[in-house]
């Protein structure tokens, strides 16, 4: 297991609901997203586990598209990656955040 | 004019097809040999160079066969050149490891690609060339004519007729050209009956058979269990559904093999139910009766099915359905590799399949280190059949969109690449260079082992989007379109960023957005089957899984 902790500059956005929410299940095979209210509303932090070594480059790149192309500052998002590719953690950040728009 | 030469032989070959049948008859009561027999059977017919088809498929292999040759005494049967589509029995290796075999021509050789690669380099086989299906059965009736071929068959009547049953595959085209060439046809069959349900090979062209101690070996190839079915190859099925079959309207295709396209199978009742599309995509296929494939056929939205082959456990739910599928007057399924493959080449406007990995140019392999797996068919099915004439709308679309509207002659065939970025952390899909470069100087070959050929694929659909390569203009919009749709990998994040937007704009490259895809949409409920056991509800009960996909 790896850990990853990043701040991220991002927009923020004052109708998302800030209640916890959990999304994805890790006994699946698949990948867990837990949200947050954050301490910084001009910043997104990640708390990342992960099951894959020397892959945080990779990471990095995923969730500072994931912070530029949505309004998450202010939001704190815990993620235990289970061995996910790049495609599951995308995938599921994006419906994280599709969710924290609609509920 | 010279005058015929007055000693010249005419008909050596069907002389020496008399010399082995002469020194055949101790071992043979007629037609039939004793399963005891048979290794001394094939050393007194045999000789040494022979060209031999030891007939094994991807699915149904002469294994009774296949052991008894292994078993000859190398000092009376050796060198002998192999002509065969699949290596995939440890006695198919054990030929060559003995010597009993020397040279060898094929199509696959997957689960002995690791044994094979070995015997190539310490230099224990020769192989002629690697080919495709239809590429070989060609080459049976031009300059690889088998002198001799064991084949394998569901039964047998006592004067030699045959029936194949559900997995007719390579048998018909293997008989075709070795016994109408003076060579010799020896058949295993699992059962000698006094009444055949139908004869698909006559007497006439069998010379030997053997009811073989065991039933020949069959392997479940193309059961995928929809539990293994991620949400990502949901949400590129929906793309390829969305963004290719409703646009081109492709009617008639082929499908590999993966989970990628058993996702498209099971999305065709309900998300293409949903976009209206029955009866307008996805009626004629050129593929093996896939059980995931039976949700779609129950919704009518298949309408006719040619095989290649069979697959175990779907034979009763064939049978129920011969309007969909191609069965014989006593109901069971015709399948035919050679007309299958002919039909997936010429026929089908549509193949989509997955690969492992795929460079800047399009250019796919399925090839690894240390691995000789061959192609099988997959390089029919995905190419552009040049040869085609008869136009249909998918085909015209591509082929217009490939000239930019510049005078346009011919259509185009849709070969869609469908692919995750990454199979898993640290094996990325796209790459700089191919593994399939390594490969050929490892093993000496001629030409790295290519799948499909980047000028062939028309499209490549990954969780990112789908790049369409018909409306690239240059190699260097062909490399960005691809690099656009690559991910995170490294291919992919080295993507000049301008020039992939403006390819968005252009539409070459679509985001799920851009067709209108909601990526929350994408979930295993959309599946029709979300197991094995509700394909066996779907079929009515009539699909019955080989028990190592009985799970409940």
């Amino acid at each position: 297991m790896e850990t990853l902790h990043l701040e991220l500059p991002s927009l923020q956005d004052d109708t998302l609901s800030p209640q916890t929410l959990l999304h994805g299940v890790v006994s699946s095979g698949n990948l867990e997203v837990l949200v947050e209210p954050g301490p910084d509303a001009a910043r997104c932090v990640f708390e990342v586990q992960t099951a894959a070594h020397g892959f945080s480059e990779v990471w990095q790149a995923v969730l500072c598209d994931f912070a530029s192309r949505h309004p998450v500052g202010g939001l704190t998002f815990s993620i235990h990656d289970a061995g996910a590719t790049p495609a599951v953690v995308s995938l599921r950040l994006d419906q994280a955040y599709q969710s924290l728009r609609t509920s | 004019m010279n005058a015929p030469q007055p000693h010249r032989v005419w008909n050596q070959e069907a002389q020496r097809r008399q010399a082995r049948l002469q020194r055949s008859v101790p071992f043979a009561h007629g037609k039939e040999v004793a399963p005891a027999d048979m290794v001394s059977l094939l050393e007194a017919l045999l000789e040494p160079g022979d060209r031999v088809c030891l007939e094994g498929n991807n699915q149904k292999q002469a294994d009774f066969l296949s052991e008894s040759l292994a078993a000859c005494s190398p000092q009376r049967v050796h060198d002998l050149h192999l002509v065969q589509s699949v290596l995939a029995l440890p006695s198919h290796m054990e030929l060559f490891e003995k010597g009993i075999a020397r040279r060898l021509d094929f199509s696959f050789a997957g689960p002995q690609a690791h044994r094979l690669a070995r015997l190539v380099q310490s230099h224990s086989i020769e192989i002629g060339a690697i080919h495709t299906y239809l590429e070989l059965f060609g080459r049976y009736f031009i300059d690889l004519t088998p002198q001799v071929c064991l084949i394998a068959a569901q039964a047998a009547d006592a004067e030699g007729n045959l029936y194949l049953g559900s997995n007719t595959e390579d048998t018909p085209v293997i008989v075709e050209a070795t016994a109408f060439k003076s060579g010799i046809v020896i058949a295993q069959v699992n059962e000698r009956v006094d009444r055949l349900p139908r004869v698909d090979i006559p007497a006439g062209w069998v010379d030997f058979f053997v009811v073989a101690p065991t039933s020949n070996h069959i392997e479940p190839l193309f059961t995928r269990d929809p539990r293994h079915i991620t949400e990502i190859q949901v949400l590129m099925a929906m793309m390829a559904i969305k963004g290719i079959y409703a646009e081109y309207g492709v009617e008639r295709l082929n499908h590999g093999i993966g989970f990628d396209t058993a996702a498209i199978e099971l999305l065709l009742p309900t998300y293409g139910a949903s976009l209206g599309l029955k009866g307008k995509v996805a009626r004629h296929w050129a593929l093996n009766p896939h059980p995931t494939l039976i949700p779609a056929i129950e919704a009518g939205f298949v309408e006719r099915v040619h095989s290649f082959g069979s697959e175990v456990g779907m034979e009763a739910y064939v049978a129920a359905r011969p309007d969909v599928f191609f069965t014989g007057a006593d109901g069971s399924l015709r399948s035919n590799r050679a007309f299958c493959q002919t039909a997936g080449l010429y026929a089908c406007d549509m193949f989509i399949g997955s690969t492992l990995q795929m460079d800047l140019a399009g250019n796919s392999s399925t090839a690894t280190l240390g691995r000789i797996t061959g192609f099988g068919g997959a390089p029919n099915m995905g190419s552009d059949a040049r040869g085609r004439r008869h136009a249909s709308p998918a085909w015209l679309k591509a082929g217009r969109e490939r000239s930019g509207g510049g005078t346009q002659v011919r259509g185009q065939k849709l070969v869609v690449q469908t692919v995750e970025t990454w199979h898993e952390p640290h094996h990325p899909t796209f790459v700089e260079r191919l593994d399939a470069w390594q490969l050929m100087e490892d093993m000496g070959m001629a030409l790295p082992p290519i799948m499909i050929y980047g000028d062939d694929v028309s499209h490549v659909v990954t969780e990112e989007g789908i790049a369409n390569l018909l409306l690239c203009r240059s190699p260097e919009e062909r490399e960005q379109a691809i690099r656009g749709v690559a991910g995170y990998t490294p291919v992919g994040r080295a993507r000049d960023r301008t020039l992939v937007e403006n390819l968005r704009d252009r539409g070459v490259i679509r985001r799920p957005e851009d067709m209108g895809i909601d990526v929350r949409d994408a979930t295993r409920d959309l599946l029709a089957a979300r197991s094995i056991k509700d394909l066996v509800r779907a079929s009515g009960g009539l699909y019955q899984p080989p028990k190592q996909f009985r799970n409940w």
